[in-house]
């Protein structure tokens, strides 16, 4: 047994942590999330020139075979830095399904430009009454002589605003929610018949409501394969709650390490309002709720490595922690910041929000509860 | 031993649910089914409107011009008010510095200040909190020194709810530090908020909405006349105004309107999704809060009967606003839950009343869920925050 990191996991998380430490003030993080496009391209032109964007690929697609464990070090800082760039949207959703269902053809065209910072990608993986069912899909493919007809609605799509690619699940067979009759279609941001409207969400993100007309794409269009698509949907959202999850970790570490540094320093009835056992215990809630979110991260981390049977049973206990866990510290740091925990120029309010969506992301603890029980 | 109104109290029900159907002025109840922000100008046109009636001294005697209601008609008004969605009153003025003035001020401050309250044609906000003392208020710092016929008022008050749009402020500030206990030595004074050296800057929170503020004093300069009842005593006076903003606090009908009309979602479909009364998980927890509820509204009436027959309420009245934030606060998750994905987008410029209906993102004013709930984590803080109520039950109900 070895719980420690390899050399080349620890220069990941040194390199982030040196990068989010120089370059990546909260300032500037808020700066970056107010503009136009909602996140920093020159930040995202780093995030390439440093390899991050390749981490997940393998070395013949020109990446550097990084595993759940990789991701999971590198979300986890990226929540600590509160980094708002679309690194969840476009590598590990879109990235994701190009890595598991991409002609070689598909890769070049998409995957490298994505790798590279060059492309903005996003995966559609809901639509306005889907909610964490991902096989329920109204969208609906047609095919017409050599051609598809795609038409419907995506809803709550990351990066879905600025992506150049939109990977779109649509129908092809079955009914509106079976798991088989499921394709993915590559879709031009810009293509005739997608009408978008991008909005920023209350984390500092940003995702688009998606409407598909008559949208029409040739069958080099379809990656992987007809019908078959809700395994790779499924488990590029496996890795996607596993980052978020990571990404969370992180989150709740700052939130409790600045939430115990604020108790030292801020003063109340002439002593630190850390003094109060009351304030005390509930700060030891915290640290154990981290801990133990950690604990499961790293197990799901590795059961993924891995590919053991537990692997998914793992995902959703850890998705089931992180939500109520997540909630509790994000409250409870709130709380005890008291007005400087609800101001807007103060970050722990922003974590507190990241954390919230995090937990309305991927299925929620109940949903994810629900699994487990059955 | 029963709970039912008498026939009086049930034709002033009638009248309530009358006029708050009928008299609303035009737009505010669209508005508000909308999720449209209202605009201060709604405030004060729906507090005329219960000027108009007499009723915008629904907590005061009738000789200051208030309705001399029993108790239990200002909580069947309270609950009518809930049940119609109308907007809550703006309690700076009616709530808080009116009852001061009547109950610890002079002539002349009853007559200059009381009939503008009442009639919403000055908007007052409060001046407690201050940087450095939040839960610690007696901790305040604000300095009131007297020079000849008027204070110099230096110093620094914080979250100041809708501070940008007052014409006064009442504050507590320090005329003594020579002091034997720091409650002492501290005056409640009133200020004109166009008086030279009074500054006000924006504090946006958590949800992206300009709200609070901070008001800065540089010797600004108060007319002695404007210290309410006597130097130093201030504390006294603000403490009668804290116990009725913690009462105020429980919003049990609020709570119980928002709670029901989420059954009522839940029971059909929205945006085409299965209703999610078909969610045994949700509806669980839904229930649960309901039971919570149901208690807290029996804890108010315990509170009210005693009051009614004149008596003092006993340690269930302590409880109100700690369990009526909590409870608030934790309808607030569950609409967050109900929205689902619908929770992340932030896009506050389509509730408005020109925008149209086929452009929004999301159904009715789900992506506004996430707002409230991260808005009301402030229940919990402001008022003397929950920590600060537990501390008061445990030393004055339990003696410990």
């Amino acid at each position: 047994m070895d719980l420690s990191l390899t050399d080349v996991q620890t220069m990941l998380i040194d390199s982030i942590e040196k990068f989010i430490t120089n370059d990546y003030s909260f300032e500037q993080r808020q700066q970056y999330a107010a503009s136009d496009v909602g996140y920093s391209p020159d930040v995202w032109a780093t995030f390439a020139d440093l390899g991050w964007t390749a981490v997940p690929f393998t070395e013949d697609d020109g990446g550097f075979d990084g595993g759940p464990v990789e991701l999971m070090v590198m979300m986890q800082q990226f929540g600590r830095g509160l980094i708002v760039e679309p690194y969840l949207a476009n590598i590990v959703l879109a990235g994701g399904v190009l890595r598991r269902a991409a002609s070689d053809a598909q890769k070049t065209k998409w995957l490298q430009p994505l790798i590279a910072g060059e492309l903005q990608a996003a995966l559609a993986v809901t639509e306005p009454q889907s909610r964490y069912d991902l096989a329920n899909i109204a969208a609906t493919a047609t095919k017409d002589g050599d051609e598809w007809v795609i038409n419907g609605r995506k809803g709550v799509v990351l990066n879905g605003g600025n992506a150049g690619l939109l990977i779109i699940p649509a129908r092809t067979s079955g009914a509106s929610t079976d798991r088989s009759g499921i394709t993915l279609f590559a879709v031009g941001g810009m293509a005739g018949g997608v009408s978008r409207k991008g909005y920023p969400t209350v984390d500092g993100h940003q995702a688009a409501e998606i409407v598909m007309q008559d949208v029409r794409v040739e069958s080099n269009a379809i990656l992987g394969e007809i019908d078959k698509a809700y395994e790779v949907i499924d488990a590029v959202v496996d890795e996607a709650t596993l980052a978020v999850c990571a990404e969370a970790v992180g989150i709740m570490q700052t939130l409790t390490d600045k939430t115990v540094e604020y108790s030292k320093s801020r003063e109340q009835f002439g002593v630190p309002i850390g003094s109060f056992q009351a304030l005390q215990h509930r700060m030891v809630d915290m640290l154990t709720a981290c801990e133990q979110s950690y604990s499961l991260l790293l197990w799901a981390a590795m059961a993924n490595a891995d590919q053991t049977e537990d692997a998914k049973r793992a995902i959703s206990a850890l998705k089931y922690q992180v939500g109520t866990a997540g909630k509790k510290v994000g409250q409870e740091a709130v709380q005890i910041h008291g007005g400087m925990g609800v101001a807007w120029d103060v970050d722990i309010a922003h974590y507190f929000k990241r954390l919230t969506t995090i937990g309305q992301m991927f299925g929620s603890a109940d949903w994810h509860l629900d699994k487990l029980a059955r | 031993m029963n709970v039912t109104f008498t026939d009086e109290e049930l034709a002033f029900r009638d009248e309530v649910r009358t006029f708050l159907r009928d008299e609303m002025p035009e737009g505010i109840a669209e508005k508000r089914r909308l999720g449209v922000p209202l605009e201060p100008k709604d405030f004060i046109s729906f507090q005329k409107a219960l000027y108009r009636k007499g009723w915008a001294g629904y907590n005061w005697p009738v000789e200051y011009g208030g309705t001399g209601w029993t108790t239990v008609q200002k909580y069947i008004f309270g609950n009518e008010m809930a049940e119609a969605n109308a907007p809550g009153i703006i309690t700076f003025g009616l709530g808080m510095v009116g009852p001061v003035i009547y109950t610890f001020g002079n002539d002349e401050q009853k007559q200059r200040f009381l009939p503008d309250i009442l009639e919403s044609n000055v908007w007052w906000c409060q001046g407690y909190s201050e940087p450095g003392s939040g839960s610690d208020l007696a901790s305040l710092k604000m300095r009131a020194e007297l020079a000849g016929d008027h204070y110099v008022v230096n110093g620094t008050k914080t979250w100041t709810t809708l501070g940008q749009f007052a014409d006064w402020i009442f504050c507590l500030a320090r005329t003594s530090t020579d002091v034997a206990r720091r409650q002492e030595g501290i005056s409640f004074l009133l200020i004109d908020m166009k008086t030279p050296g009074v500054t006000v800057t924006p504090i946006i929170t958590i949800e992206g909405d300009h709200e609070v503020n901070e008001v800065h004093f540089e010797n600004v300069e108060v007319p002695a006349g404007n210290l309410v009842g006597e130097e130093g005593k201030g504390w006294t006076y603000g403490k009668v105004l804290l116990q009725h903003e913690r009462t105020g606090t429980a919003r049990v009908a609020v709570t119980r309107y928002r709670l029901s009309n989420l059954r009522q979602q839940a029971a059909r479909s929205v945006r085409g999704a299965e209703p999610l009364a078909n969610d045994r998980n949700f509806m669980r927890k839904l229930a649960a809060v309901e039971v919570e509820l149901k208690a807290l509204e029996f804890t108010e009436l315990r509170t009210l009967a005693a009051v009614a027959s004149g008596k003092a309420p006993g340690p269930e009245s302590s409880i109100l606003k700690l369990k009526g934030t909590e409870l608030q606060q934790a309808v607030d998750e569950l609409y967050v839950e109900a929205a689902g994905y619908y929770a992340l987008p932030y896009v506050p410029s389509q509730y408005a009343l020109d925008f149209p209906e086929s452009d929004r993102v999301g159904e009715g004013s789900e992506t506004q869920s996430s707002l409230t709930y991260f808005n009301f984590r402030k229940a919990s803080i402001y008022g003397g925050s929950n920590e600060i109520q537990k501390n008061i039950i445990a030393k004055h109900v339990l003696g410990l």
